[in-house]
């Protein structure tokens, strides 16, 4: 496409099926402690490579 | 749901939905945009005239055509098919994964902002006893299902003032591990103060995160941060940080900051840490009541919207010259992200994540303790007070009316139950200040994704 270039990024829709796990880092866990987000949290199933 | 924004030279789309993001030209740009509520002919009359010199026709219905193959695709105009669920994903488990320990309720620093009131949280000087502590990885475990990675932060008030005793939760910890085939996940929090190399090497051997506070800036820093003496402490912590640093190799930490009206200006205190070698970096706005001297107001907010772009431009250049450091906020993972379940499900608070105070009692989490509405029980009989854990179970990113149109509800998944309640009375309430600000960054971190994706990088 000559005017719009698409970022790669992971399919929401798709992620109905195949996320759930729940394996994740609990937000606040990390670092903030008082502004939670869930956006710079990272999926553990693609942390660990599987 | 779309969002469009410019920033940094770039042409931002998102596909809220879809998750998709993508970077257009100003014609394109300016069609998306007003694609779902303009008719066709009308919207290619706009663009044939606004954009005269440098687009025909045909460009124009080849870009229609590109918008509706995104369309086809799931990447445009993707409709919610989520909101009907939200409830169910989020109640799809009920097992405890998460337990922040409040192992010390005392410090050794009488910080000015501190939400946890020097330490006590509002009531008595505690500290955890080991039977206690014990006691509570037994309860994650009895209650975290088939789930195998279960996380413990050990935090205060200040933990190393009760270090023994975490020494040897985490070494019963390390037992149950073998007997129950769990992970754990241990972090620690600390101010810094009582750091030596006994607490280096057995962090850097034991602890997956450490959070260590510091403010930026010695004289910001020294501003509220201070001793029980009402020194500034940041020459005492500042030389331990360094040496637990270079010796913590590749071991995840964070560097954490706190920033408030006093320094709105606070990329200065982010890029001072990065001056000082550090660089994994977090800086949080101060949490604290709208009447404290050093709240941030709204006069505040275009200064901390700017600095949001300074540090996210700043980050780049240092990222191209070889230098460059993670800000908590700005780690999007746009492939390997959160899955949607997560995203709607939000931090936890309450259901998977609990803190625990030094005689055993549970709270939602750590905000929310010395609130007695949100005792929930404990961790010898569990929690007896549904009600309020009911409250929890409800927060998700469907919870508050207020994020129907919010174009960011999939990355902050309604905010912060504590913040909610502190501004509005209600945990499914809306901390409209820190929605602001959110959006924000949200907005800055994408555009580094969309930079370092123009740039050739491929680095997550």
């Amino acid at each position: 496409m000559k005017r719009i270039k698409t970022i790669e990024t992971r399919d929401l829709k798709k992620s109905l099926k195949n996320g759930g796990c729940g394996e994740c880092q609990t937000s606040c866990q990390s670092a903030c402690k008082t502004s939670c987000g869930v956006a710079n949290q990272q999926c553990e199933k693609s942390a660990s490579g599987k | 749901m779309i969002h469009c924004y410019k920033l940094n030279g770039y042409n931002i789309v998102l596909d809220v939905f879809s998750g998709s993001v993508h970077v257009v030209d100003e014609a394109a740009f300016d069609a998306i945009e007003r694609y779902e509520e303009t008719p066709k002919d009308k919207l290619k009359a706009y663009l044939l005239e606004k954009y005269s010199e440098n687009i025909t026709s045909d460009d124009i219905d080849e870009l229609f055509e590109d918008i509706e193959t995104l369309r086809e695709e799931g990447k445009l105009f993707t409709k919610d098919i989520y909101e009907g669920h939200a409830f169910d994903l989020k109640n799809r488990s009920t097992v405890i994964k998460a337990l922040c320990l409040h192992v010390a309720h005392t410090c050794n620093l009488n910080c000015e902002y501190c939400f946890a009131s020097q330490g006590k949280y509002h009531g008595e000087r505690a500290l955890m006893p080991l039977e206690v502590g014990k006691r509570a990885l037994d309860f994650l475990i009895e209650n975290s299902g088939s789930r195998r990675n279960l996380e413990v932060d050990f935090f205060g008030g200040e933990p190393l003032m009760n270090w023994e005793v975490v020494k040897d939760i985490v070494r019963y910890g390390r037992e149950l591990e073998k007997t129950h085939n769990k992970k754990f996940r241990f972090t620690l929090t600390t101010n810094g103060v009582l750091l030596d190399d006994d607490v280096i090497d057995f962090a850097n051997k034991e602890m997956h995160n450490v959070v260590l506070s510091l403010d930026g800036r010695k004289e910001i820093h020294d501003n509220l941060r201070k001793t029980v003496n009402g020194k500034g402490s940041y020459d005492l912590i500042v030389p331990k940080f360094r040496h637990f640093i270079e010796k913590r190799g590749d071991r995840g930490y964070y560097m954490r900051g706190t920033f408030t009206h006093n320094n709105a200006d606070f990329t200065k205190d982010v890029f001072h840490m990065a001056d000082l070698g550090f660089t994994e970096l977090s800086m949080e706005p101060v949490v604290c009541k709208p009447n404290d001297p050093y709240a941030l107001t709204e006069d505040d907010l275009p200064i901390v919207f700017e600095q949001y772009e300074i540090l996210a431009k700043e980050m780049l250049k240092r990222e191209r010259e070889g230098k460059g450091f993670t800000f908590y906020h700005y780690m999007i993972d746009l492939e390997g992200g959160p899955c949607i379940y997560k995203r709607i499900s939000g931090c936890g608070s309450g259901t998977e994540y609990m803190a625990v105070t030094p005689w055993g009692e549970l709270f939602p989490c750590h905000q929310f303790v010395g609130d007695e509405k949100y005792s929930l029980g404990n961790i010898w009989d569990g929690v007896k007070n549904k009600e309020a854990q009911q409250e929890f179970k409800l927060c998700n990113a469907y919870a508050r009316e207020e994020c129907r149109d919010c174009w960011a509800k999939l990355y902050c998944s309604g905010g912060c139950a504590a913040n909610s309640y502190h501004a509005t009375g209600s945990v499914t309430g809306v901390y409209e200040y820190g929605c602001k600000l959110f959006r924000k960054r949200m907005e800055c971190a994408i555009m580094m994704k969309v930079a370092q994706a123009e740039e050739g990088k491929t680095e997550n």
